[in-house]
């Protein structure tokens, strides 16, 4: 039985601004599996980041407002606790990685003294103890020298090793679970395949459950075990990596798979997804992906899709799997990769868009 | 085998370079060496991707040739004139009218006080290509048609746009003096993947409409192979290896460049899985003082950085690569 760790249910913000109320997610519902990484993809403005920054309720006071919704951990809703009882969850229990490692490190502290800090606040150890649980931290995420680099300032560091220090410091109290926050988007590719893999072997060793948020795909494929595609403040599609890279329903994630060349694309138009993301300010009725929807049906310009359920892992948003939905045919990129899903999975249930290109193709 | 850039007969050269060095603070205790003897060729018509880590040199080198950063040494010869024996206003100006240059962040590069129809209209009237205002705003609207922005936001300020909008009306400023020649620095990192197919479209269309010749730097490699003709790599202020895209991709030799090839994430789930990560150790392109290295050219128009030694070697793997592809 798969133990589920972390429930977001139904989870609703918005932002209070000057020009009115920014609706930033919008009934936002996952669950974490113990020891996984569920990895958040979508483009900036999405709505990712604030999802899993309410999680750890690091959104800022003034003028966030949580509509409704739960976050449930360890059989209490984060979102109800005092903020003393968050304190002893915040870093902890749930730790934060950022995108940034210059802005999200202190310039004037030694990075030793940085990770200390935290063991102090959480594990009431003295300051020798954790300084030197601190040196192990700094080893463990692979800093050569870990003594002498314990006494280095931030800026000493190169991005990459900056990096590892902000992972060092979630790190500190070996939490149940890392919500790394685009971490390698700022860094090359060479550091990054680093930092992916050492992510990776930490969550093993420490049995970590991951959030992992990202506009990369190439990234997902390599850590995720599970996606959820964001557009305009919703989940759109939500499966196991192998559904959402094989066998994706949503048009927004065909997009952005077709929207990626990779380094056999050939085709002398790259497929590109007309238009821009809508203003938060004031969301269109219906689905918000459907004006720049060429599979748009019209009930998508009146109706929110529902969830269609694909398989047991596997759901989509989007009024295309409704069983009266007209017959589309998909980018021949995603055609491809279904042929690839149905000869990996033979078994595959649940309605989908597949189903109804086979009987297009023969009937 | 021989030891001297590329140079084919057939194809017109429009930019060459050669022996191109910009050492930052020379001689003082933090000398940087941007970009260290590097030579190369950019045929009309043809695009050359220019990849690498952060600090390897790729944007002092494209910032370089077009006259942002003065050189230490070498030569940048743009259609068969000097670029360092430029002088003059007027001589500049006409340089500039030929060479643009699209930049990284689309925010940072336009200014957020002027409106956009200013921001394209002031290029055209600094380089005398339309006089009057109603010349200016035919001229402006023109522009904004053909990167996609609707005519009406003309008079918007950037801040009323988004990241790719932004860089439309920068590639559309790049445009209004009708360039042969751009250089496009990371053009498209700052942008949402669904925006960057957008840019990549209209860049490459651009290209077939006007014949543009592009120096595309960027990290992405897909992307880089996509819209390239050629690829160099660059690494610690040196072209590593310069290849045709495909080539590169198809048959890396440099450790470097198979290095980087294998670190960055493929879009496929299986492909992702299987691949392999290989480090490459930096000390092997450290050369001890007194031995010959330089470009050999290995294969036709695949090039290698190395050592008089090496080349050879590499010479024999490629050829037997490229039995193996047969």
């Amino acid at each position: 039985m798969k133990e589920t760790i972390l429930s977001v249910k139904d989870l609703t913000i918005s932002f209070q601004t000057l020009d009115g109320k920014v609706s930033a997610v919008q009934g936002v519902t996952f669950d974490l599996i113990k020891g996984e990484t569920l990895a958040i993809v979508g483009e900036s403005g999405s709505g990712k980041s604030v999802s899993v920054k309410a999680i750890n309720r690091v959104l800022p006071k003034g003028n966030t407002r949580y509509e409704q919704g739960e976050v449930f951990y360890q059989g209490q809703n984060l979102l109800d606790l005092p903020e003393q009882e968050m304190e002893k969850i915040r870093g902890k229990k749930i730790a934060m990685i950022f995108q940034d490692p210059m802005t999200s490190l202190n310039p004037t502290m030694t990075v030793g003294k940085q990770v200390a800090e935290s063991i102090v606040k959480h594990q009431k150890l003295s300051q020798a103890d954790a300084m030197q649980e601190a040196v192990n931290l700094i080893k463990l995420v692979g800093i050569r020298n870990p003594e002498e680099s314990s006494k280095c300032y931030p800026h000493q560091f190169s991005g990459g090793m900056r990096q590892r220090v902000m992972i060092a410091l979630a790190l500190a109290c070996k939490p149940d679970i890392l919500i790394a926050d685009e971490p390698t988007t700022a860094l090359d590719v060479t550091i990054q395949a680093q930092i992916l893999d050492l992510i990776d072997e930490l969550k093993r060793k420490l049995n970590m459950s991951v959030i992992f948020i990202t506009h990369d795909l190439g990234v997902v494929a390599h850590v995720a075990d599970r996606v959820a595609v964001m557009y305009a403040g919703r989940i759109v599609e939500i499966g196991t990596s192998e559904e959402v890279f094989y066998y994706p329903q949503h048009p927004y994630t065909w997009g952005l798979i077709c929207s990626m060349p990779s380094v056999d694309t050939k085709d002398a138009v790259l497929y590109s997804i007309p238009g821009a993301p809508p203003n938060l300010l004031n969301m269109p009725a219906g689905d918000a992906f459907a004006p720049r929807n060429a599979y748009a049906l019209a009930i998508d310009f009146e109706e929110k899709p529902p969830f269609f359920k694909v398989s047991d892992s596997h759901y989509a948003a989007t009024w295309l799997l409704h069983p009266a939905a007209p017959k589309v045919t998909p980018p021949a990129e995603i055609l491809r990769r279904y042929d690839t899903f149905k000869s990996l999975y033979t078994n595959v249930e649940g309605v989908s868009v597949y189903d109804k290109v086979c009987a297009c193709a023969g009937g | 085998m021989t030891k001297s850039a590329p140079v084919q007969e057939d194809r017109e050269v429009i930019l060459r370079v050669r022996n191109l060095q910009k050492i930052y603070n020379p001689g003082k205790k933090n000398e940087v060496r941007a970009i260290d003897d590097i030579s190369f060729d950019i045929y009309k018509g043809e695009t050359l991707g220019l990849v690498g880590e952060s600090g390897s040199g790729k944007s002092t080198t494209g910032r370089s040739i077009i006259k942002l950063e003065s050189i230490t040494a070498g030569t940048v010869t743009y259609k068969g004139q000097d670029i360092s024996k430029l002088s003059g206003r007027s001589a500049v100006m006409d340089f500039r009218k030929s060479m643009q240059m699209i930049f990284q962040d689309p925010f940072a590069s336009l200014n957020p006080r002027i409106p956009v129809k200013n921001i394209i209209g002031d290029a055209l009237r600094l380089h005398g290509i339309c006089k009057t205002d109603e010349e200016v705003s035919a001229k402006v609207n023109e522009l904004l048609d053909i990167v996609g922005i609707h005519r009406c936001y003309a008079n918007r300020y950037p801040t009323e746009f988004s990241g790719g909008q932004c860089q439309r009306i920068g590639i559309a400023r790049a445009l209004c003096v009708r360039p042969d020649f751009i250089i496009a620095d990371e053009c498209l990192s700052a942008l949402d993947v669904s925006i960057q197919a957008q840019i990549v479209n209209l860049l490459i269309r651009l290209r077939q409409e006007r014949k543009m010749t592009y120096l595309f730097i960027a990290h992405d490699l897909a992307m880089v192979k996509y819209i390239s003709d050629r690829i160099a790599v660059m690494k610690d202020g040196k072209i590593l290896e310069m290849a045709p895209a495909d080539e590169l991709y198809a048959r890396p030799l440099h450790p470097y460049t198979v290095s980087l090839l294998s670190a960055s994430p493929l879009t496929d789930l299986h492909k992702e899985k299987q691949r392999r990560r290989m480090d490459y150790d930096t000390s092997t392109h450290k050369y001890p003082a007194g031995t010959e290295v330089g470009m050999f050219e290995v294969s036709p128009q695949h090039w290698i950085y190395c050592s008089k030694a090496e080349a050879p070697q590499y010479e024999q793997r490629a050829f037997s690569r490229l039995q193996v592809a047969n």
